[in-house]
């Protein structure tokens, strides 16, 4: 391991606390900033444990496009949940579906659960233990399959781009 | 103009919260359910959050992004319990809906 990984292991890791630390105190004064950089320096480097592999982006303004068309899509799913709950229960089409995962690493397997549950009247509920797929609870999926593509392409499609090239 | 919309916003934010709420006595069963107080509510915390962070920037004491924090923090923990109780109804058995076949059950859960 090079000098410099084993001092500064998870440099994201480090720039994402500081900023939290920052955000936490709302303020910019030099004492917080320094604060901020030792605590975002030792943190990652106390809990080394926890984080085995380092993370590594590619393309940040795929991630940026990427962040924005979730924000986009949270909006819409929030309308149409509580479009879902106003109208009739009977009408609902509930079921659950597997995705058969392309991604390998956490990060961007976590990112994609998560993401899936942010957004329209999907709930990623389980994860198979050799993490090649993931099952998802649909609150009205009237074409299961039809679903589980445009999940593929519009949200695993992305972050393959971003973490795993 | 501002108290107007800061009202409006305030508004908006209680309604989806109401929403998100009803869902959880209008839906059908468990995993209907949980979609409820996943998402809906997210649109009416982000609207009360927006409303607090423009009220409190605009008090003369500089910029409040302590909302910017929760927003992040509440993008990261509702998917998570969402998924662990939706995991958790599965190994249940949980009673659910759905006229269609399962065909996307994990395998491997305990008869029911």
């Amino acid at each position: 391991m090079r000098p410099i990984r084993r001092l500064l292991p998870h440099p994201w890791l480090t720039t994402v606390l500081t900023l939290v630390w920052l955000l936490l105190n709302n303020t910019l004064s030099p004492g917080h900033v320094l604060l901020g950089l030792v605590l975002g320096w030792l943190i990652p480097l106390l809990s080394l444990r926890f984080w085995p592999d380092t993370v590594h982006f590619h393309h940040p303004l795929a991630l940026l496009r990427f962040i924005g068309r979730v924000l986009w899509d949270i909006l819409v799913a929030n309308l149409n949940v509580a479009q879902l709950i106003l109208g009739k229960p009977e009408r609902l089409r509930p079921g659950f579906f597997a995705i058969p995962l392309d991604l390998e690493t956490e990060l961007a397997i976590s990112l994609l659960a998560n993401t899936v549950s942010l957004t329209p009247g999907t709930l990623s509920v389980e994860l198979s233990p050799d993490r090649r797929t993931l099952f998802v609870h649909g609150m009205d999926v009237p074409d299961p399959a039809a679903t589980c593509a445009e999940i593929k392409l519009r949200y695993e499609a992305p972050l393959k781009e971003v973490f795993e090239p | 103009m501002l108290e107007a919309l800061l009202s409006l916003l305030i508004l908006a934010g209680a309604l989806f919260t109401f929403i998100g709420s009803l869902g959880l006595a209008r839906l059908p069963d468990f995993f209907t359910r949980l979609h409820a107080p996943t998402k809906a509510t997210t649109l009416g915390v982000g609207s009360l959050l927006i409303a607090s962070a423009i009220h409190f920037s605009t008090q003369g004491e500089g910029l409040s992004l302590h909302e910017v924090l929760v927003t992040l923090f509440l993008f990261i923990t509702a998917p998570v319990s969402g998924h662990l109780l939706g995991k958790t109804g599965l190994h249940l058995r949980l009673p659910r809906l759905g006229k269609q076949a399962d065909g996307g059950l994990p395998p491997g859960l305990p008869p029911g």
